[in-house]
């Protein structure tokens, strides 16, 4: 029954999204107040229903309703209940399912918190997510149906794919489609204001802590990813260039972007236009994103079944409304007055170097995304670009702008002066230099690359902290007034130096990882032991244990230093899973300090040894700690009163003419 | 500086990073992308020996051996013809008799592929999508089985 419930309020969620799509717009057009206020009251209620449905679906799986064919075909009775209940989302239909409900709930913060905008312009943004959620409801009900019944029902499922059945899969899919569904509030506002034909400062103050929120999710979903990918496939890698991993760093690199050129127009009034293509873009490339994923033209974890009609379906989808934004761009564009002058060696000529630059890597990344797909459909060929490809385009891209990081915040606005930005920098610059030196002196394998790396990493760190020292007068004045100033600097300072430090020490993480670990494979029998890096593992034994729905045998390794104390043990199994007849490699990881040592089993040989394949991973934690860095950077930029959402317009005009800290 | 100026400044600016970006585009597209074949490409239109490809096909029945440590020899065939690999590294999961698989490295003078990377698939009935199109050419494989990607 609930099933069923499940279903109609998904019908009645998507009848809701075209009255949310139309009668607002048409109330904005009329000047009529009481058809633009229908707007919120059907954005809550569409909140209501779609989250029914999600509960109606995740119900089904909770109980083992294997009379649902979608839990029939990715649950098992007797998998773990967090299985479960995640297992809602580890499959298409219940993840647009998943998608949707967030978009709800992005539409419905906009109707609650978005009290004090105009009307007009809050009439339209809900309009325009109406339009989205139209569009996706739609689909769902047409070609992915989660509440499809099977008649007689099974007694029982097939089971969730094995790689799934982890935490990563409670917490990555819905972090990424909360960031990737965030930059449609700020399509939606730029749609919005290309509607009205207007344009302000006060736009870019309501539009940036949407952006910032969405940025902050989806730079953890991917680090998430990442983490998972890194410790479930047993690869031992962080970032595999992916199509479906550029899926989520495309949007991040323009999100990235447009967070920062919408500070330009918020404090400065310039890049008005620039801004709105970039939050269309922004949001286009999600939905490309979700398109790549959902349509199985990429073959990958992520794609959970290949029906050619979704792929049409969200296709039309995505070229309606990249389309449709994009020519009321070229239209309503040049309605949108340029805004204010500004020396090229000035604050916003560092954000304008930081958008070029973030553009043109994104579009690289595009490329090589796209152009296997493309080759295959004008000529039938099968290529395929890798990691080579992104490292040789989109590293040397992505180097400057991190080298030119350090400068923006010490440039003032309007018209900045280099040498003296770069006169503040010195102690960052000398330390960097220090440290790469020292670590090419003292690392035995560090090369001249891995020593600038090292070097790069710390000047962002660096960079970050004298940034935020230089605004508490540090040297200047007293210690106790240096700590008074510090309280009174506003949140999104420490967002800046702690999103750019993060940069930093990821950037740290990333080189000393790539030019530094050390990879042994090797066959080893019970008792023998191997050298890696400083650390000793003996293989012990290898013994059976049964999981809840699978069975595995897991390898002991005793770890000590060389010649030295014991640091304890990794367990390392190959796991099988009976219900879906599939082995997985379940890796053994221990952290030691920043560093890790990862040990993944292969098969056994004959002579009763087994492949096994060891990494020394140096400071490889930093990478995931670096987004942890600029995800809590993104959120404490968020509490800025300065800038929270939806607060009055008036005094934020004045107040954005006066500030330019 | 005027805002004529400007703007000149930016564009031309933006022009160079554009540049940069499309020749190191077309630099490593034209090097870093490897072509897929099947060992009935290799029979009628040969790779040149040391070419990066993506060899791909069914693992022959009874044609893997293990060999020294990590060492491991098997054949990819498709219906045609049939090629020796060469691995030396840990299979993944699902590398199996029979199934589908999707290598990566060079062939050799000698017609022996030296394969430096073998993919995994996700899950027990998924085929490589490469192999599973070209097989359906073939007339090999059966459509739906391929339905169930992970």
């Amino acid at each position: 029954m609930s099933v069923e419930i499940g279903h109609f309020a998904l019908v009645l969620a998507f009848v809701l999204s075209l009255v949310q799509s139309v009668v607002p717009l048409s109330g904005a057009r009329l000047g009529s107040e009481r058809l633009m206020r229908v707007g919120e009251p059907v954005a809550v209620t569409g909140l209501a229903l779609i989250a029914t449905s999600f509960a109606a679906l995740t119900l089904a799986y909770v109980q083992s309703d294997f009379s649902v064919l979608n839990a029939w075909e990715n649950s098992h009775s007797a998998k773990p209940m967090l299985y479960k209940i995640t297992g809602t989302w580890g499959n298409h239909e219940g993840s647009m399912l998943l998608w949707v409900l967030i978009l709800a709930l992005f539409g419905a913060m906009v109707a609650f918190f978005g009290r004090n905008l105009p009307p007009t312009l809050r009439a339209n943004v809900l309009a325009v997510q109406g339009m989205i959620a139209a569009a996706f409801l739609l689909f769902i009900l047409l070609t992915s149906n989660p509440f499809t019944r099977l008649h007689p029902a099974p007694m029982e499922g097939r089971d969730l794919n094995p790689l799934l059945q982890d935490v990563g899969l409670a917490i990555h899919p819905p972090l990424l489609y909360i960031g990737y569904v965030g930059f449609s509030i700020s399509f939606s506002f730029a749609v919005a204001a290309l509607i009205e034909g207007r344009i302000d400062a006060a736009w870019a103050r309501w539009v940036r802590p949407w952006t910032l929120a969405a940025w902050a999710f989806l730079t953890g979903g991917i680090a998430v990813g990442s983490y998972w990918a890194y410790y479930e496939l047993g690869w031992g890698g962080f970032w595999f260039w992916d199509p479906v991993e550029n899926a989520s760093f495309l949007p991040w690199l323009s999100g990235t972007a447009l967070l920062h050129s919408a500070i330009v127009m918020e404090k400065r009034a310039a890049l008005k236009i620039w801004t709105v293509l970039l939050a269309i873009l922004t949001f286009s490339l999600s939905l490309l994103g979700t398109f790549l994923v959902r349509s199985g033209v990429l073959t990958s974890v992520h794609t959970f079944a290949s029906d050619p009609t979704r792929g049409v379906f969200i296709l039309a989808i995505l070229m309606a409304f990249i389309g449709g934004a994009l020519t009321l761009f070229a239209i309503r564009a040049s309605r949108l007055a340029p805004g204010g002058l500004f020396h090229p060696i000035s604050r916003e000529g560092a954000l304008v170097l930081n958008n070029l630059l973030l553009t043109t890597a994104a579009a690289t990344v595009l490329v090589g995304t796209l152009y296997p797909l493309l080759i295959e459909a004008l000529t039938g060929e099968k290529i395929s670009v890798g990691p080579p490809f992104f490292n040789l385009t989109f590293i040397p891209l992505f180097l400057p702008l991190l080298a030119a990081v350090p400068f923006g915040p010490m440039l003032s606005w309007k018209r900045g002066d280099l040498p003296a930005a770069a006169q503040r920098l010195q102690f960052a610059f000398a330390g960097a230099a220090v440290s790469g030196l020292v670590s090419y002196f003292l690392i035995d394998r560090a090369s001249v690359f891995a020593a600038l790396g090292i070097g790069l990493g710390l000047w962002l760190i660096l960079g970050a902290v004298t940034d935020l020292a230089l605004k508490m007068g540090v040297g200047k004045v007293k210690p106790s007034v240096a700590l008074r100033r510090l309280k009174g600097l506003p949140l999104s300072m420490f967002g800046t130096t702690l999103a750019h430090a993060g940069l930093g020490i990821t950037t740290l993480g990333v080189v000393c990882v790539t030019i530094l670990e050390t990879e042994r494979v090797l066959v080893m029998q019970p008792g023998e032991s191997m050298e890696i890096s400083g650390y000793s593992l003996e293989y012990e034994a290898l013994q059976p244990f049964t999981g809840p729905n699978y069975t595995e045998e897991r390898a002991h390794f005793a770890v000590s230093e060389v010649g030295g104390r014991p640091l304890g043990e990794i367990v390392s199994a190959k796991r099988f899973y009976t219900a879906r007849n599939m082995p997985t490699t379940e890796a053994g990881i221990r952290t030691m300090g920043l560093s890790q040592l990862y040990v993944s089993l292969g098969d056994k040989t004959n002579d009763g040894g087994i492949v096994v394949r060891v990494w020394w991973k140096p400071l490889v934690t930093l990478i995931w700690l670096g987004t942890l860095f600029m995800m809590v950077g993104g959120a404490v930029s968020l509490f800025d009163r300065r800038l929270r959402v939806g607060a009055p317009s008036r005094q934020r005009a004045t107040a954005a003419q006066g500030a330019s800290s | 500086m005027t805002r004529k100026q400007k703007r000149l400044a930016v564009i031309g600016t933006a022009m160079a990073f554009l540049g940069l970006a499309a020749g190191l585009t077309f630099y490593a597209l034209g090097q870093q992308t490897s072509y897929f074949y099947m060992p009935a490409d290799i029979l009628t239109q040969p790779a040149e020996a040391g070419d990066r490809i993506r060899l791909g096909g069914l693992v022959q029945d009874g044609s893997v051996r293990r060999g020294e440590g990590t060492f491991v020899r098997f054949a990819i065939e498709d219906q045609q013809s049939a090629v020796d690999v060469i691995y030396d590294g840990i299979l993944p999961d699902l590398f199996r008799e029979g199934q589908g698989v999707v290598t990566e490295g060079t062939l050799g003078s000698d017609g022996v592929f030296v394969a430096d990377t073998v993919l995994a698939k996700h899950d027990e009935n998924y085929m490589p999508r490469e192999v599973a199109d070209r097989l359906k050419e073939q007339g090999v494989w059966k459509d739906g089985s391929d339905e169930e990607g992970s």
